[in-house]
C-alpha cells in the first residue's frame, strides 16, 4: 500500500510536465504575445521610449527565445537572463496586464478559490447522497418525482440567473451585502473571528450557485447507480439474514454504488473551476477565475499559464485522493493482484 | 415425526401491468424434520416464489390470495408460527430469517457482495440473531467454516468472495446459511451453476451438514439426478400447481401423472440405446426439405478429417503480480492439442470450466492467435492451414464454419428484430437479392420449427429454449458444413434441453453436419456424440469412440468425471464417499502412468484399439504412440 501511494505520487511529476508543456504550448498557439501587440499598438502612434521598455522587458522575460527555450526558462530548467529562474525556484512569473508579480496578482484569490470549491464539493456530496439514497430507494414515489423534478430545474437554470435571485432574495432576507466573498468593511483587513463569519456567509450562495447542477447530476446517477446494485442477488442474501433494511441499504448496495464519485472528486474541480468564470464575475467574487478570463483575453501568458497549471495541480490532487479512497474502499482495487493466481 | 414446514393451500398473485398473474396456485406439502423435500420443476413453475414465500422475501407486486404457510421449530425455542401472516419486513419475520430459516441460492458469485471479506459476510447472521460479540461470532464463523471444510478456515475468514472458487463460495454461503443452525434450509438450485465434480462434492456436504445439525432441506431444481441423489420426497410442480408428490422410491419407480412421466423420459442418461431418442415435453415439427435441396454439395467424403488441430498452443497472459511490475503470470489454455473431426460426425469435448474446451473451439473459429501449432480444414482441396487464409478464402471459411452460442438470452442483440438477425448473415456475405434473403429467413424458421409470423418480434417475446433455436437458425443461414456447438443447452431447462438436442441430431442427419460440442454434460455428450475427447487444464486427456469412453474409462480424470455424474434413477446412485474433492483434476497427483508434471509432453498413447490416453509414462515404456486420429 505504501508502494501504491509513493508511486502515485511520483507519476504526479512526469504528468504535471506534460500537463505544463501542453498548457505552454496552446497559450502561445495565438500569433504574438502581450508585448508584441503592445509594441505593435504604441508604433502606430510613435511613442519610442515606451518601445524601448517593452523591448527590454522582452528580452527581460527571453519572450525573444525560440519555443523550447521559453518554455524551459519558464518552468526553470534552462537559465534566462537571471540564471535558473522559474516555477520550480518558486518565481511564479510577471503578470503584464496588472504589472505585478503573478504571485501578488493570484495570491489573495488562491486560498479563496480552494475555500469555495472545497464548500463546493461538500455542498453537492451532501446535498446529493441523501436525495440520491431516498430517490433510488423509494422510486417512482411522490418524493421521488418531487426530487426529479427539482433537480432538471437545477440542470436547466443558467447559473447567472439563479445567483441574481438568491442575492436578491438573500440580500432581503438577511440583509447580506451583495456580491464578494466578504462584507466590503472587511476587504484588505486582517483574520479575525468576525471576518471569517463574514467569509462563511457569504460562502453560501456561491456555493448553491455552482454546486447546483453538480448536485442535480450527480443526484440522478446515484438513483441509477443504487436502482441497479439494489436488485442484486448479495442485496437478497443480506435480507435472508435478517438485516434491517437500512442497515442492509448502507452495508451492501451504497458501498457498491458510490465508486463511480469517489472516481468523480478529481474530475469535479476543473469543471467548477471553468464553470464557476461567469458566477464570479456576476458575484464579482474574488476567485482565481475572473483573472483566468481576462489573463487569456490580454494574451497575459505567464499568468494565465501559472493559473491553469494551478487548476491541474488540483485536479491531480483531487484524482490521488480519489484513487487512494478507492484503494480503501474496494478490495478487488487493492488486492487485484492477489485474485489473479 | 415432527413436520418442520407445512405449507397449505397456497396461492400466491402478481399484480401486473396485465392484470393479475397467479404464480402458485394451492400448493400443499410439508418437509418433515431432518428430512430432504425437492421441489421440481422448469423455470417459471412457481417453485422460487414458494422460496420467496417461505423467506418473506417476495417481491412488492406479489400477494398471498390465501393459505398458511406454518413453521415449527422442532427444538421449541420458537412456537409455531405462521409466515403468510407475518409482515414481510416486520421484526418478526427479520427473527425467523437467517436464524430459523436460512437460504442458498443458485450463482454462489453474485450471492456474496464483493467488498466484505466471508468472515464479515457469514459472521454477520450470528451477531444479529446470537447475541454475541464480535470475536464470538468470529470464532463461530471459524467453527462453520471448518464444518464446510474450508481448507485454511483461519486465513479463509479475511479472504474476499473473489479470491475464491465457485466451489468454495458455495460453500462459504452453506457456512452462512449454517451458522445460526435453522431449523429449515432452503437450497434455490444450488449445484446449477456448479461443474460436475464440484457438485457432487456440495451435495455431499449438504447432506453431512443436514446430518450433523439435523436439520430440514428444502431443495428447489430441476435436475433429476440431483433430486435422485439427494431427495426422501419429491413434490413436482408445474405453472404453479402441484402435479404429483410422494416418496422418491414411488415418484421414480411409478410416476403417475404425465407431466412427471414426461420429464423423467426428457432426461439423458448413460443407460439410453444408441438409437434411443429422447422424448421432448413439446416436440417440435421440423421442415427441411427446402434447405435440403439447396445445399452445395460437400467435397469431403464421409469419415475423412475434415477440421485437424496439430500440437496446437494457446497462453494467456494474467495481469501483473504486484503493482511494482513483477513477474507477469501465464495461463496456458491449449498445451500440445492434437485433434482430428471427421466429417459427418458429432465429436464432444468435455472438461469443467478452465479446461481450454471453449478456448478450442475458439482456436477452430480462428477467433483468437495461437502461440504455436496449426489449425487445419479441408474445403474439398485437402487440408489448409486457416491461419493462412486471406481475403476471399476466409470468407469463404466464415462461411462453413459456424457457432452456437452458450447463452441465448445475451448471443442476440435485443434491438435487432428476428428478421434483422437470420438476414445479417447474408449481408455480410452478400449473398442473394433482399427477396431471395427474406425467402431463405422465412425457410430457416420452418427449419427451427418456428412459426415464420414470428419474423418481426424482438428477442425479449421469446422464452429461452425458443431463443436458442433462433441462435441455431441464425448459424444454419449460410449453409454451413462444420458447426461448433459451446455448451448451446447448459442455460436451458431439461424439458428444452431434450427439445434442442433432437433438433441438433435432426439437422445434423438431414443436412449432412460435423459437429463439435463443447460441454461439461457427460450425460448431453453421451446422447449426442460419437466420440469423445476429455480436457483438463489444457490438455487433452482421452479420447476414443462415446461407449468406449463412458463404458470403460482409462484415465483418472475421466473416471472422476463420470463419477460425478449424478444419474436421475435411485439405483445408480452417487458413492459420496468414494469422491475425492478436486484431487482428480490436478495433473501432478495423477498415479503413474498418467502423471504429468509441468514441461512435461501430453502425449496420447493408444492403449485400446482407437482409444487414447494421456499416459507419459506407459509412451517412454515403448507402449504405441498415437497419432491422435
Amino acid at each position: 500500500m505504501l508502494y501504491y501511494i509513493l508511486r502515485r505520487i511520483l507519476m504526479m511529476i512526469p504528468t504535471l510536465f506534460v500537463i505544463s508543456l501542453l498548457i505552454f504550448f496552446i497559450i502561445e498557439l495565438p500569433s504574438g504575445d502581450y508585448i508584441s501587440n503592445q509594441i505593435a499598438a504604441l508604433k502606430s502612434t510613435g511613442e519610442q521610449s515606451s518601445i524601448a521598455k517593452l523591448e527590454f522587458l522582452r528580452k527581460e522575460f527571453s519572450l525573444d527565445r525560440p519555443f523550447f527555450e521559453r518554455y524551459l526558462v519558464w518552468i526553470g530548467l534552462w537559465p534566462g537572463p537571471h540564471g535558473l529562474d522559474g516555477l520550480i525556484q518558486g518565481n511564479w512569473g510577471w503578470s503584464f496586464e496588472f504589472d505585478k508579480p503573478v504571485d501578488q496578482v493570484v495570491g489573495p484569490t488562491l486560498p479563496l478559490t480552494i475555500v469555495l470549491n472545497f464548500a463546493t464539493i461538500l455542498f453537492v456530496y451532501v446535498v446529493s447522497f441523501p436525495i440520491g439514497i431516498y430517490s433510488a430507494t423509494r422510486q417512482y414515489s411522490w418524493g421521488d418525482y418531487g426530487f426529479t423534478f427539482i433537480g432538471y430545474i437545477g440542470l436547466a437554470t443558467p447559473n447567472f440567473l439563479l445567483a441574481l435571485i438568491l442575492l436578491y432574495l438573500f440580500n432581503l432576507w438577511f440583509g447580506l451585502s451583495v456580491g464578494g466573498l466578504m462584507a466590503p468593511e472587511y476587504i484588505d483587513q486582517p483574520w479575525s473571528f468576525d471576518k471569517a463569519m463574514s467569509v462563511l456567509a457569504h460562502l453560501v450562495i456561491p456555493t448553491i450557485v455552482i454546486g447546483t447542477s453538480g448536485t442535480a447530476a450527480m443526484i440522478r446517477r446515484l438513483r441509477a447507480n443504487l436502482l441497479d446494485e439494489l436488485h442484486k442477488q448479495y442485496v437478497t442474501t443480506g435480507r435472508a439474514k435478517g438485516l434491517k433494511e437500512n442497515q442492509l441499504l448502507i452495508k451492501y448496495p451504497l458501498r457498491m454504488a458510490i465508486n463511480p464519485f469517489i472516481a468523480d472528486i478529481g474530475n469535479l474541480i476543473p469543471s467548477l473551476v471553468s464553470g464557476s468564470v461567469i458566477v464570479s464575475v456576476v458575484m464579482s467574487l474574488p476567485t482565481v477565475g475572473p483573472v483566468l478570463l481576462s489573463a487569456l483575453q490580454s494574451q497575459d501568458q505567464f499568468l494565465s499559464g501559472f493559473i491553469l497549471l494551478f487548476v491541474a495541480m488540483l485536479t491531480l490532487i483531487g484524482m490521488l485522493i480519489s484513487d487512494l479512497l478507492l484503494a480503501v474502499l474496494d478490495p478487488r482495487i487493492r488486492l487485484g493482484g492477489r485474485a489473479a493466481s | 415425526m415432527v413436520n418442520v414446514l407445512s405449507i397449505e393451500g397456497l396461492t400466491v398473485d402478481f399484480n401486473t401491468a396485465e392484470g393479475f398473474v397467479r404464480a402458485v396456485d394451492d400448493v400443499s406439502f410439508v418437509v418433515p424434520e431432518n428430512r430432504t423435500v425437492a421441489l421440481v420443476g422448469e423455470s417459471g413453475s412457481g417453485k422460487t416464489v414458494i422460496s420467496q414465500t417461505i423467506m418473506g422475501l417476495l417481491p412488492q407486486a406479489a400477494s398471498i390470495t390465501s393459505g398458511n404457510v406454518i413453521l415449527a421449530d422442532p427444538t421449541g425455542a420458537e412456537p409455531p408460527v405462521d409466515i403468510a401472516t407475518l409482515e414481510r419486513k416486520g421484526p418478526r419475520m427479520r427473527h425467523l430469517r437467517g436464524n430459523r430459516i436460512a437460504i442458498i441460492f443458485q450463482e454462489p458469485m453474485t450471492s456474496l457482495s464483493p467488498l466484505h471479506t466471508i468472515g464479515d459476510q457469514i459472521g454477520e447472521a450470528a451477531l444479529l440473531h446470537r447475541n454475541v460479540s464480535g470475536a464470538q461470532a468470529r470464532e463461530l464463523t471459524r467453527e462453520m467454516l471448518r464444518l464446510v471444510q474450508f481448507p485454511d478456515p483461519e486465513r479463509a475468514l479475511d479472504t474476499y468472495p473473489f479470491e475464491l472458487s465457485g466451489g468454495l463460495r458455495q460453500r462459504a454461503m452453506i457456512a452462512m446459511a449454517m451458522i445460526c443452525r435453522p431449523a429449515l434450509l432452503i437450497a434455490d438450485e444450488p449445484t446449477t451453476a456448479l461443474d460436475v465434480t464440484i457438485q457432487a462434492d456440495i451435495l455431499k456436504l449438504i447432506r453431512e451438514v443436514q446430518a450433523e445439525l439435523r436439520m430440514s432441506v428444502l431443495l428447489i431444481t430441476h435436475d433429476f439426478g440431483v433430486v435422485a441423489n439427494m431427495a426422501d420426497e419429491i413434490a413436482v410442480i408445474y405453472h404453479g400447481r402441484i402435479m404429483e408428490k410422494g416418496t422418491a422410491q414411488q415418484l421414480f419407480s411409478d410416476p403417475k401423472h404425465d407431466y412427471l412421466k414426461a420429464l423423467l423420459n426428457a432426461v439423458p442418461s448413460f443407460h439410453m440405446d444408441r438409437d434411443e431418442r429422447l422424448v421432448p415435453i413439446r416436440p417440435i415439427i421440423l421442415k427441411s426439405e427446402d434447405l435440403t435441396r439447396n445445399r452445395p454439395h460437400c467435397d469431403v467424403a464421409p469419415g475423412e478429417p475434415l477440421v485437424q488441430m496439430r500440437d496446437v498452443t494457446k497462453t494467456f497472459t494474467l495481469r501483473k503480480g504486484s503493482f511494482l511490475g513483477g513477474k507477469a503470470k501465464t495461463l496456458t489454455a491449449l498445451d500440445d492439442i492434437n485433434l482430428t473431426i471427421r466429417r459427418g460426425e458429432c465429436l464432444g469435448l468435455v472438461g469443467e470450466s478452465g479446461s481450454g474446451k471453449t478456448t478450442a473451439a475458439k482456436a477452430i473459429l480462428r477467433a483468437i492467435g495461437l502461440q504455436g501449432g496449426e489449425i487445419l480444414y479441408n474445403r474439398g482441396k485437402g487440408l489448409e492451414d486457416i491461419a493462412a487464409l486471406k481475403g476471399a478464402d476466409l470468407m469463404d471459411y466464415r462461411r462453413r464454419v459456424q457457432l452456437i452460442f452458450q447463452d441465448p438470452f445475451s448471443s442476440l442483440n435485443p434491438r435487432m428484430t428476428i428478421n434483422d438477425i437470420l438476414m445479417e448473415p447474408f449481408e455480410v456475405h452478400g449473398i442473394g437479392t433482399p427477396q431471395e434473403r427474406a425467402e431463405r429467413a422465412r425457410s430457416l424458421m420452418d427449419l427451427v420449427g418456428l412459426d415464420p409470423r414470428f419474423l418481426r418480434r424482438y428477442p425479449h417475446s421469446f422464452s429461452g429454449g425458443q431463443r436458442q433455436r433462433i441462435g441455431i437458425a441464425r448459424a444454419l443461414a449460410l449453409n454451413p458444413e462444420f458447426i461448433l456447438c459451446d455448451e448451446p443447452t447448459s442455460a436451458l431447462d431439461v424439458s428444452v434441453q431434450a427439445q434442442i438436442l433432437n433438433l441438433l441430431q435432426d439437422l445434423k442427419r438431414d443436412l449432412n453436419l460435423t459437429y463439435l460440442f463443447v460441454s461439461h454434460n457427460l450425460a448431453v455428450v453421451d446422447y449426442l456424440a460419437d466420440r469423445i475427447a476429455v480436457m483438463c487444464r489444457g490438455r487433452l486427456v482421452e479420447m476414443g469412440e462415446t461407449r468406449t469412453v463412458t463404458g470403460n474409462p482409462l484415465h483418472p480424470y475421466t473416471k472422476a468425471l463420470l463419477s460425478a455424474v449424478p444419474e436421475p434413477d435411485l439405483s445408480a446412485q452417487l458413492d459420496f464417499a468414494a469422491l475425492d474433492a478436486k484431487r482428480a483434476s490436478e495433473p501432478q497427483l495423477w498415479p503413474e502412468p498418467f502423471r504429468l508434471t509441468d514441461g512435461m509432453e501430453p502425449s496420447l498413447v493408444e492403449m485400446e484399439p482407437d482409444h487414447f490416453v494421456c499416459a507419459p509414462g506407459l509412451k517412454n515404456a515403448g507402449a504405441l504412440e498415437g497419432t491422435a486420429a
